[in-house]
């Protein structure tokens, strides 16, 4: 029976958490309000269903994100099916790594710091299409394990993994893209590698 | 900024276990090993810097990104809903 004071007692401080991941999703605010109160009524009304002493914030995850696909996705004609571009693996360590003891004294985290704004972290991860943007948010922000994130998302663990370790890729990609833009980094040379194998003649 | 190229040579290829371990970077910051596993890695970064670093700086990112995008639910969205639950019948 969906008791009304242990559903509030339980659910309520769940609510800073789905509001951001909600933001992340839809991308403005008052979306992200209605999404939520729409996923905290469906809760409520399907609290009975929910095993006490399991993961109540999974649950609430899966609630949340399956009331953004119903509703925002209806929307739009398709998905966004939209896919990433191969980028190589530690992208922004290749490029930035560098700069970590460049000024001694200070930590990596103070590096980042000066490097990028929270401004530029939303952006980059909000620039993600969707699929790679749930499963980086639900991972990084949330710090969901891989089985619970494939539960919420209902997909199988390892599209889970491939979608984390794209979307990551992705996101360095951009927050590179960023830290060029405002000179702090060097633009990545044009795309001309195209390893001709040296051929030695005889 | 440093040079890339230096490091990529570092990094990776001139060592199995050096591909092994960056292999795993994720699971191992998301916490999917096995204690096994796990413990092999860490033995690796005790002894390999530029693991080490690679290692340091995806954690750093990890930590920052979720740090940057904490949120806090507005008020009126909270009464809002306390609102709309308390007009619920009770099921």
């Amino acid at each position: 029976m969906a008791d009304q004071a242990t559903f509030s007692e339980q659910a309520m401080p769940l609510m800073d958490s789905l509001y951001g991941a909600a933001l992340r999703m839809t991308r403005n605010k008052s979306d992200a309000e209605d999404l939520v109160q729409e996923a905290y009524l469906k809760a409520y009304r399907g609290f009975g269903g929910f095993e006490q002493g399991t993961n109540l914030k999974a649950w609430m995850y899966r609630i949340l994100t399956n009331t953004y696909i119903n509703i925002y996705r209806a929307k739009k004609r398709r998905p966004d099916e939209t896919d990433l571009a191969e980028v190589e693996d530690l992208y922004l360590y290749r490029r930035l790594g560098g700069l970590e003891g460049a000024t001694a004294g200070r930590s990596a985290e103070d590096e980042l710091l000066d490097l990028f704004t929270e401004s530029e972290i939303k952006d980059a991860l909000e620039s993600l299409p969707e699929n790679f943007r749930m499963a980086v948010l639900l991972a990084d922000v949330e710090g969901f394990a891989y089985k619970e994130i494939a539960d919420i998302l209902d997909i199988p663990i390892g599209t889970v993994m491939s979608r984390l370790h794209r979307g990551r890729k992705g996101l360095q990609k951009q927050l590179y893209e960023f830290a060029v833009a405002r000179g702090l980094a060097e633009p990545e040379p044009a795309d001309d590698e195209q390893s001709i194998p040296e051929t030695t003649g005889s | 900024m440093s040079d890339s190229t230096d490091m990529s040579d570092d990094l990776g290829d001139a060592h199995e276990n050096c591909s092994e371990t960056l292999h795993e970077l994720y699971h191992f910051l998301d916490g999917e090993l096995t204690d096994d596993k796990r413990a092999a890695i860490q033995l690796h970064l005790e002894e390999c810097p530029p693991c080490f670093e690679a290692f340091d700086f995806e954690a750093e990112i990890k930590a920052y990104i979720a740090s940057k995008c904490q949120e806090k639910s507005p008020d009126s969205l909270r009464a809002r809903i306390a609102e709309a639950i308390g007009h619920e019948p009770p099921a």
